[in-house]
């Protein structure tokens, strides 16, 4: 079967790959685009660790097929820092120590970040709903929920 | 694996009907992907139907609310006309997975994957919603409930597929609700389900009635018995005892480590119950 020839955005920048129709989206972000950062912890939509944002919807980039990606934006973990520059999520994970081995971290920033861009002042209850979907198996949720409440603080400007 | 997204119903129908294997339908994939990297399905070719407008939209129609086949749960619940007139229909989809699968999970891949503790079909055949069907024989209507035959079973025939869901119109003082039980709060797959959908005269007497089940029959069931239990009522506690009664004898669930036949039997009129007063509550407060 002759691969697909696909035309996306990644991150802002117009990208086109090859794949075949049973890579999924994970499986060309790593093997074919060397964005290694959005982990495989499950591949069964149970861990989150390959969370990305596609046309802004924040989905599991292991239960759709890199076919279907032609003609979407999609937002990943290396996007979001800006150059040298961290993103307050990124600043204030480090600062709450609210990573131990990160194999969830890229994960959790990007489904953190599509949560304050829809709710700049989220409660406690909707942070741990909203994550619900990311799994921890070292740090606890404790400082992951209170370091995504301080970044949506101090992005209010408070 | 071929992958084809047709932008028309015929294109879909065409490809799904093509006279070779048998071609599965893509809509949010959160089903299908699981499936096919566990191996569990093999598909020649892969139909995704979400680069037709029809899937894709929620409309009325005449009064009528249309929720197109692939619509997401996190779209639906970001409709509020669709939540007002069907909050159950819309509590039900909210509910399957995370954020993350809510960014993807539709009506017609929970009701075609055809688990029997899908989470929105007792919603849905609870709303008496019907599938508009495509196929080489042109469009056709089926109620909800007659879709799945069985787990993993489907009355579709080759080259058909759900383009949408049809709702009936909504008389006043009319509501449905959806509960199901799950041993946690989040991700987990319904030990029970009951949905409820319940239309008052103008005197506060039950009009309408229906109740349909999860998780406690091969497929989602319609308890006729348990919506007559309320029709004629005010919904009072005996009517709803009664109406619990009959949710219960309709029950003929498996064993598992989710829980025991006893368990679930028991569960399925506890959930009815609460159910039918959170839509009772709801019809109150509505037009
Ligand atoms: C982590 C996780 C959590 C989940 N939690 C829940 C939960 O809480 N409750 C729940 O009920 N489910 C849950 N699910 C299962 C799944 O998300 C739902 O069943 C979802 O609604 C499937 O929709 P989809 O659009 O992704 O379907 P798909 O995967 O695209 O399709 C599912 C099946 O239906 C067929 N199909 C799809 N669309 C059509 C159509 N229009 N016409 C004919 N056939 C069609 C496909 O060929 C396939 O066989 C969960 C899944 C995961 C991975
Ligand atoms: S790898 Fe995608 S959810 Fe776990
Ligand atoms: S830091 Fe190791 S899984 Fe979260």
């Amino acid at each position: 079967m002759a691969k697909a020839h696909v035309t996306t955005t990644v991150n802002g920048d117009p990208v086109e790959f090859l794949c075949d129709a049973e890579q999924t989206l994970l499986d060309v972000l790593r093997d074919e685009l060397y964005l290694t950062g959005s982990k495989e912890g499950c591949g069964s939509g149970d861990c989150g660790a390959c969370s990305v944002i596609v046309d802004d919807r924040l989905v599991c980039a292991c239960l759709m097929l890199g076919v279907e990606a032609e003609g979407h934006s999609i937002e990943t973990i290396e996007g979001m820092a800006n150059g040298d520059q961290l993103h307050p999520l990124q600043t204030k994970f480090l600062e709450h120590a609210a990573l131990q081995c990160g194999v969830c971290t890229p994960g959790i920033l990007v489904a953190a970040k599509s949560l304050l861009e829809r709710n700049p002042d989220p409660t406690e209850i909707e942070v741990r709903y909203w994550l619900a979907g990311n799994l921890c198996r070292c740090t606890g949720y404790d400082k992951i929920v209170r370091a995504v409440l301080d970044t949506a603080q101090e992005m209010r400007g408070g | 694996m071929r992958y084809e997204a047709p932008e028309t119903i015929e294109g879909a129908v065409k490809l799904l009907a093509g006279g070779g294997p048998r071609g599965r339908v893509l809509a949010g994939g959160t089903d299908l992907l699981v499936q096919l990297r566990a191996s569990m399905i093999a598909p020649e070719l892969v139909v995704d139907i979400k680069r037709i407008d029809e899937t894709r939209e929620i409309r009325e129609e005449g009064g009528r609310l249309v929720i197109g086949a692939a619509v997401t749960g996190a779209e639906l619940g970001e409709h509020a006309a669709a939540k007002a007139m069907w909050p159950g229909v819309v509590e039900s989809a909210e509910l399957i997975g995370s954020t993350q699968i809510q960014g993807r999970a539709s009506l017609a891949g929970n009701l075609c994957n055809a688990s029997p503790a899908a989470d929105t079909v007792p919603a849905l055949v609870a709303a008496a919603a019907q599938c508009r069907i495509a196929g080489p024989g042109g469009v056709r209507r089926l109620p909800v409930e007659e879709v799945c035959t069985g787990p993993g079973q489907l009355s579709l025939d080759d080259g058909e597929f759900v383009v949408a869901f049809e709702f009936p119109e909504r008389p006043p003082h009319s509501a449905d609700a959806y509960l199901r039980f799950i041993p946690r709060t989040e991700m987990d797959i319904a030990v029970v389900g009951a949905g409820v959908s319940l239309s008052f005269d103008d005197s506060g007497r039950c009009a309408a009635a229906r109740v349909a089940l999860g998780a406690v029959a091969p497929t989602v069931i319609l308890v006729e018995e348990a919506g007559r239990a309320l029709v004629g009522t005010e919904c009072d506690d005996a009517a709803l005892q009664n109406m619990a009664a009959a949710a219960s004898a309709a029950c003929r669930p498996i064993d598992d480590k989710r829980g025991t036949v006893e368990y679930r039997t028991k569960v399925a009129g506890v959930l009815a119950t609460r159910a039918a007063k959170i839509a009772a509550q709801r019809a109150k407060g509505a037009r």
